[in-house]
């Protein structure tokens, strides 16, 4: 009871991503709380999975295993994961902001008649103090992340309902493996019990899921170029620059829209949040929709020619100067120094 | 021939949060949201779209918006008037002011028993708060199926819809029941035009409270005479709801802080073209093993 659930994503017989990094900030702040972490693994020959979940900090893993849960429908899960949620009480739920947890956890909010935030960056336990009443609470879930398409940073409170839900995007949060992994306590799901026949009523005709070909949100260096690259050929530069250092191509939405990148690639606020060590922005000016995915980098470099671009406010190294100077200098002393 | 249907498509009037100019910006490098303009959001306008073909393939249909907001918003209504839409309902009431999105939905899906609907349809999410919970959560409070990430309706058939969803990494098809809820992603079909017969046709139309005050006027004649000049005006009392479930007082979710995003100076180093500075820093960048 009051432990923390997270919701566990499958894709073709693999665990999501964020799924394992929910579990490594689930585990943190179970541990801060002094409760357990347990994993809802709703899926189809899920045998074996909950080694892996443990290994990233559950220490139970509640299990559905049957074909009407995979591919993912939004009934089935909904319906299964309510029943589970009310007849465990956790105090926090939390889900992946994929196109799967955005349309789940509101459902299941609705249903347990909940607060869900969204697209959380941190969370964090505290205390509040209700202004109004002067109701104190401990130990509340700081559900803090950008709202109002990302010019102010939010922290929401769910102070009088549980669970306490949240759903966070893919690469926000950072997946670690535990030093000594609980042995994974298996339960079952009752869940024949919570669904009605009224849950198999969306069937899928058809489904095409490529393969995730681009991921760059696990590169250590990422070369990131703007509109200020000028043409698709100028932003060929930046894949030079990439391939020599090792790193991975990232593009503002700009340069996306423009053709130059993959859409994969695009970062920001409407794109992926990635978090490398070195991270260097070649001709982007540095619009909020840009920098909301990038300013946790640990090291940034920006290069642009114009002195005020903000880009370079957030820069650990700024350079003024134009990209197709800056660059092909960077390529020529990275290879005649690392020799 | 296809079943007439009546379609409710969802809609929020919204400050244009995504192209923050200049003029919008304080000195101390926040934004001014007074300074945004308001604007129909933008999926809700792909969500109206595919409301509006269904209509034109399924004859004897009907499109009414139904928005939650404050008067002001009566102009999306309008709005989508000028490009098809039949008509709409504004759900407006002090005692709506601070819902998060469960209260919203809770009002939202009180107004739709009242309204009754084949087919609600609405955006995926709001560009002033991109939850994307709303939609959802109206089907949860409903009971009904949802179909989320929707592109296109690729078939009608006669008691249910094939609808293929865009999601990160592919797409998928699925066949739902009907009455289900829809949310419309931006990548389905964009909105048609206003039409300038429509906007003649509905240029007049109006709430109740907009013609407050305005009893002589040719738009209080105008409405008088053509019901369907009338915006129907919701409030809380009108709509069977549970009061507390309404407002900030109806929402699990509070706003404990909020900070203004600013550009904040770190102690950059700031370097230029030359050849001295580009090999220093690879140098650097080098021996701190940031790079290699």
């Amino acid at each position: 009871m009051n432990n923390i659930f997270v919701y566990i994503e499958t894709e073709d017989g693999a665990i999501a991503e964020v799924s394992l990094e929910l579990l490594t900030k689930g585990r943190q702040l179970a541990t801060q709380l002094g409760v357990e972490l347990e994993a809802a693994l709703l899926g189809h020959n899920v045998a074996g999975m909950e080694r892996e979940l443990a290994a990233y900090g559950a220490d139970v893993v509640w299990v559905a295993d049957d074909e009407i849960f995979a591919p993912y429908r939004t009934l089935p899960h909904a319906s299964v994961l309510s029943g589970l949620l009310k007849a465990e009480q956790p105090q926090i739920v939390l889900f992946g902001a994929t196109s799967v947890g955005r349309d789940l956890a509101p459902r299941v909010s609705a249903a347990l008649r909940t607060g869900l935030t969204a697209d959380c960056t941190q969370l964090e336990i505290g205390p509040h103090t209700d202004e109004a009443s002067g109701k104190e609470y401990e130990n509340i879930l700081y559900q803090i992340g950008p709202a109002f398409g990302g010019n102010v940073i939010a922290t929401i409170i769910t102070p009088d309902h549980r669970p306490q839900m949240a759903t966070v995007r893919e690469g926000v949060m950072r997946k670690e493996l535990v030093e000594k992994a609980a042995a994974g306590q298996v339960k079952s799901i009752d869940w024949k019990s919570y669904l009605s026949p009224a849950d198999m009523a969306v069937t899928i005709i058809d489904r095409q899921i490529d393969e995730r070909k681009i991921d760059i949100t696990g590169a250590n260096i990422i070369v990131a170029g703007g509109y200020g690259m000028g043409s698709k050929k100028g932003f060929n530069l930046c894949y030079e620059l990439a391939e020599v250092l090792g790193g991975e191509v990232g593009a503002t939405r700009a340069a996306t829209d423009a053709g130059w990148a993959e859409h994969e690639r695009m970062i920001g606020q409407t794109g992926i949040t990635v978090r490398p060590k070195l991270y260097i922005a070649c001709g982007i000016s540095g619009q909020l929709q840009h920098t909301a995915g990038m300013d946790s980098s640990a090291t940034i470099i920006s290069i642009n020619s114009d002195a005020n671009a903000p880009i370079h406010k957030i820069a650990d190294y700024a350079i003024v100067g134009k990209v197709e100077e800056v660059i092909p200098k960077m390529i020529k002393y990275y290879k005649q120094n690392s020799k | 021939m296809n079943k007439a249907l009546k379609i409710v498509v969802l809609a929020k009037q919204v400050p244009d949060t995504r192209n923050v100019g200049r003029d919008a910006m304080t000195p101390e490098g926040s934004v001014n949201r007074a300074a945004l303009p308001a604007i129909f959001n933008p999926e809700d306008l792909n969500a109206l779209e595919v409301a509006l073909r269904l209509k034109d393939e399924c004859v004897g249909s009907t499109v009414h918006i139904l928005t939650m907001g404050p008067l002001r918003a009566a102009d999306i209504i309008r709005d989508a008037m000028f490009r098809g839409a039949d008509g709409g309902y504004l759900l407006t009431d002090r005692k709506f002011a601070g819902s998060d999105t469960l209260a919203t939905s809770y009002a939202l899906s009180c107004a739709l028993r009242q309204i009754g609907a084949d087919l609600i349809v609405a955006g995926r999410q709001a560009i002033d708060g991109d939850t994307a919970q709303v939609g959802p959560q109206v089907a949860g409070w409903l009971g009904l199926p949802q179909v989320t990430y929707a592109e296109e309706i690729e078939q009608i058939k006669d008691s249910s819809l094939v609808i293929r969803r865009r999601l990160e990494h592919g797409i998928e098809v699925v066949e739902s029941p009907l009455p289900a809820v829809i949310t419309v992603c931006s990548t389905a079909a964009e909105v048609r035009p206003q039409n300038a017969r429509l906007i003649l046709k509905y240029k007049y139309a109006a709430t109740r409270s907009e013609l407050i005050g305005d009893n002589e006027s040719l738009r209080a004649e105008m409405v008088a005479e053509r019901d369907y000049l009338n915006i129907v005006e919701f409030s809380a009392s009108d709509v069977e709801c549970d009061e507390s479930q309404l407002g900030q007082a109806g929402s699990p979710t509070k706003v404990k802080m909020v900070e203004d995003v600013v550009f904040q100076a770190k102690e950059s180093k700031v370097l230029t073209a030359s050849d001295a500075d580009i090999e220093g820093l690879m140098v650097e960048l080098m021996a701190s093993h940031t790079l290699g």
